[in-house]
């Protein structure tokens, strides 16, 4: 029996109509003579925005996970990169991406679209590489940003400026690759986007503290990727805000994602895109999965607060501060994308261990899922000492092993049958069994 | 003739305690060949390199997720069975993801006084690297001082990297006399060579290759050369791997591997300026390993140039199973080394290696690469 009313999200259609016009805009960019991009979700995507309001890029991981949601078409390009000889352990979005590549085959329909550059940035092992490999092949120039400085709370002037002096090294690169000018004024103009759009979603997130919780992570996956597609863009900046406004209203009005809520549980590192019907399945114990440091800190911006809690980072505008010179553009584009929750247990598992806790404790969470993802090297970084630190601090926790991109290393069966024993030991029954 | 070099190696932990029974300093355990073991040694420790013991284990499963290199496992491995129990301090230079879960487990649940991680830029490709890691190099030295409460001066690190960078043109000398048509040493004395100076002292080091060099210079070995073979990739300390390869008609002359060339093969350059800056130079300007090799692939060139003046037959290409910076670089580089006239075979490499089922593999290769002599 139901508990909580609730509805479909308003923003829905808007969320998908904005996604599949990213892709558009990007395989139609030369029609209009303008330029197209690519890089990952976390390159600084503001950056290239001062070529002007005619550059779009396309982000890998987004692009490998869309591929992943088509089983047929990522099985094909799994093995076009495969047959290229590369190995199957290898990250697979990057594999889905260069199999596309490969193929010439683009997600949304027609030939894959070359992008006339590559700007990357990396922290991950496989980032640098993966478009080293895309700009040999397209025979296209490449720049990497490198942002492995250590994490936030260590920041320092020496570990700012490596990262500000690439950025400002990048611009002249972008105007040597492309002939054009640089217009420091859309660069300012998206990185205050940026801001917005970021610390908007956190908002979003912070929100599904509420009980019951008006969002559950199913849903929340299809509207964070705004952020990992344009996070510079004011589209998506106002997408976010609009957003945030009517999870508000859920909240004020006890709108809930899953109307039987009776259990919250939070998971870790991308899901395996070919199956979230898992989170559907968590639903038939009343359980809601309200996010994750994943989903929350992938691309949303957060803070310490004094009160001793987390949230939304505050924005330079909201701050007061104006923008006015590039210098200072890179600058703050720096310094907020260093605090990226998910860029933290790159050098430390205790951090990211320290921030679910959190999220544990601030959003009542009753237990954690993890994802032994073998598809990301990057973000199942330092997972197993996660759980070590989540059991120890008393919180149940369960893992799964599986693959956010690569359907042949997920095992459904064995995957329901520990969350059977998972919800088990958290005292919770399927709920149809429980009437 | 390198008898000694197998007892250092093969003995490491022996030589460590007896190395803190006659001096007043730490061991330091480094992870990463990017270590800049110049300060850690300036400082008045042992720098000691950590590699695994090539034993299966079942300890690390807790703490790494299996999917990440064996290298890193076994080495995490030495840890948590206490094998560096006398070991006070740790330190991590930056470089893949793999070896870094090594580190910080062995922080969390290796008792240890000391443990720093330093910031290695990733991308050594742009100036920028240079004056960054001398400011990063800055932060380690006050740090290794408030450990110990002795100050680093420039004229320490000064000796330091000389003590260094004659260890690596003494190195450079040893690997010379494998260029000719009798190579003067086996891979394997040559590895054991390297490898033995992570653990040693490296001016006691630097004696005793001094005190062999005469006569190295002079030594025909008693056995054929066979085919000339290369090997390049992940972490390899595998002894009896080589051992197997060289007992099958052929010999290993060169490398570019992190337990190989890559760790001697440049020197700091003294320009009279801030010392730190002449080692940031030198951590920079290394044959790069592929985590750092991006947006060019800057290493390609300097491995074929290494197979071209070793007079190399055919390689070699070894990876650590899972071991992704070398993932991202196999398929290319097979392609190139092909294309310029190398055979090359890979083998993918565990904690330890089926020797039967690769043996059969190389003397496959070694067939192949022969026959080019017959037709």
């Amino acid at each position: 029996m139901a508990e909580y009313k609730t509805e479909p999200l308003k923003s829905w259609n808007k969320a998908k109509e904005l996604r599949l016009k990213y892709y558009k805009e990007y395989q139609d960019a030369h029609k209009n003579g303008g330029l197209r991009w690519t890089g990952g979700a976390w390159s600084f995507d503001a950056i290239p925005a001062g070529l002007g309001r005619d550059v779009y890029n396309i982000t890998g991981e987004p692009y490998g996970a869309s591929l992943a949601f088509d089983k047929q078409l990522s099985k094909e390009c799994m093995e076009a990169a495969e047959a290229k000889g590369w190995a199957r352990d290898l990250c697979s979005y990057m594999r889905n991406y260069w199999g596309s590549m490969y193929l010439n085959k683009y997600a949304f329909g027609g030939e894959y679209p070359s992008p006339d550059f590559c700007f990357q940035d990396h922290i991950c092992c496989s980032h640098g590489k993966w478009y080293q490999h895309v700009a040999e092949y397209k025979k296209i120039p490449y720049f990497c940003i490198d942002v492995s400085v250590g994490p936030y709370e260590d920041l320092d002037e020496n570990r700012l400026m490596f990262v500000v002096n690439q950025m400002h090294e990048s611009i002249e690169w972008l105007e040597k690759i492309t002939g054009r000018k640089y217009q420091d004024d859309l660069l300012i103009e998206a990185v205050e986007n940026e801001c917005r759009s970021t610390s908007a979603w956190a908002e979003v997130c912070y929100l599904n503290m509420a009980k019951p919780a008006p969002l559950d992570e199913k849903t929340m996956y299809s509207l964070y990727v705004h952020g990992t597609l344009a996070k510079h863009s004011k589209e998506i900046a106002d997408f976010y805000e609009e957003l945030r406004d009517e999870v508000k209203y859920r909240v004020d009005n006890q709108i809930a994602a899953v109307p039987n809520e009776r259990c919250r549980l939070m998971s870790d590192t991308q899901p395996p895109w070919g199956f979230l019907k898992v989170f559907r399945y968590l639903e038939n114990f009343g359980a809601v999965s309200i996010g994750s440091l994943y989903t929350f800190g992938l691309i949303g911006i957060w803070e310490d607060k004094p009160d001793g809690t987390w949230g939304p980072r505050t924005t330079p505008m909201q701050k007061g501060e104006s923008i006015t010179t590039r210098d200072q553009a890179l600058r703050i584009l720096a310094d907020w994308n260093l605090s990226k929750p998910e860029w933290q247990h790159f050098y430390d598992p205790n951090i990211k261990t320290r921030m679910m806790l959190q999220i544990v404790k601030q959003w009542g969470v009753d237990g954690v899922m993890l994802h032994l993802n073998r598809g990301c090297e990057g973000l199942s970084c330092g997972i197993m000492e996660n759980r070590l630190g989540i059991a120890e601090a008393g919180v149940p926790v369960m893992t799964f092993e599986g693959n956010m991109g690569d359907e042949r290393e997920f095992d459904e069966k064995r995957v329901m049958a520990r969350i059977d024993s998972f919800m088990e030991t958290l005292g919770i029954d399927m709920l149809q069994k429980a009437q | 003739m390198f008898s000694k070099f197998f007892e250092w190696y093969e003995k490491r932990h022996d030589y460590a305690r007896d190395w803190l029974t006659k001096n007043d300093g730490e061991v330091v355990g480094c992870f990463c060949s990017y270590a800049p073991e110049e300060l850690i040694y300036a400082a008045g420790h042992l720098p000691v390199r950590m590699l695994g013991s090539h034993e299966p284990q079942d300890v690390t499963e807790p703490h790494i997720f299996g999917m990440y290199c064996p290298f890193c496992r076994d080495v995490l491995a030495q840890g948590l069975k206490g094998r560096f129990n006398y070991m006070k301090g740790i330190m991590l230079a930056q470089s893949c993801l793999h070896l870094r879960q090594s580190f910080t487990s062995w922080r969390n649940h290796v008792p240890v006084d000391y443990a720093y991680y330093l910031y290695m830029p990733n991308k050594v490709q742009t100036d920028h690297a240079r004056s960054y890691l001398a400011g990063e190099l800055a932060k380690f030295r006050r740090s290794l001082e408030e450990w110990t409460g002795r100050e680093i001066t420039d004229e320490a690190l000064r000796e330091a990297a000389e003590v260094y960078n004659e260890s690596r043109r003494l190195a450079h000398e040893v690997y010379d006399l494998r260029k000719g048509p009798n190579p003067a040493l086996t891979g394997l004395e040559a590895m054991v060579m390297v490898a033995s100076s992570f653990m040693v002292d490296k001016k006691e080091h630097n004696a005793e290759l001094k005190r062999i060099l005469p006569e190295l210079k002079e030594r025909r070995l008693d056995r054929e050369t066979g085919a000339r073979l290369m090997i390049v990739g992940s972490e390899d300390d595998d002894t009896e791997f080589i051992r197997m390869v060289e007992s099958v008609g052929a010999t290993v002359v060169t490398d570019d591997h992190c337990t190989g060339s890559r760790y001697f093969w440049n020197s700091v350059e003294f320009t009279n300026g801030d010392i730190l800056s002449d080692i940031a130079n030198r951590y920079v300007d290394r044959p790069t390993c592929p985590t750092k090799d991006f947006e060019t692939r800057s290493r390609f060139p300097h491995i074929l140039q290494l197979a071209k003046d070793f007079n190399v037959d055919g390689v070699l290409l070894i990876q650590q199973k899972f071991c992704d910076p070398h993932e991202c670089d196999m398929p290319p580089l097979k392609e190139y080394l092909n294309e310029n006239g190398f055979p090359t075979l890979f083998l993918e490499f565990d904690v330890t290696v089926p020797l039967g089922p690769m043996r059969i593999r190389v003397e496959a290769f070694l067939e192949m690469v022969g026959e080019e002599e017959l037709f």
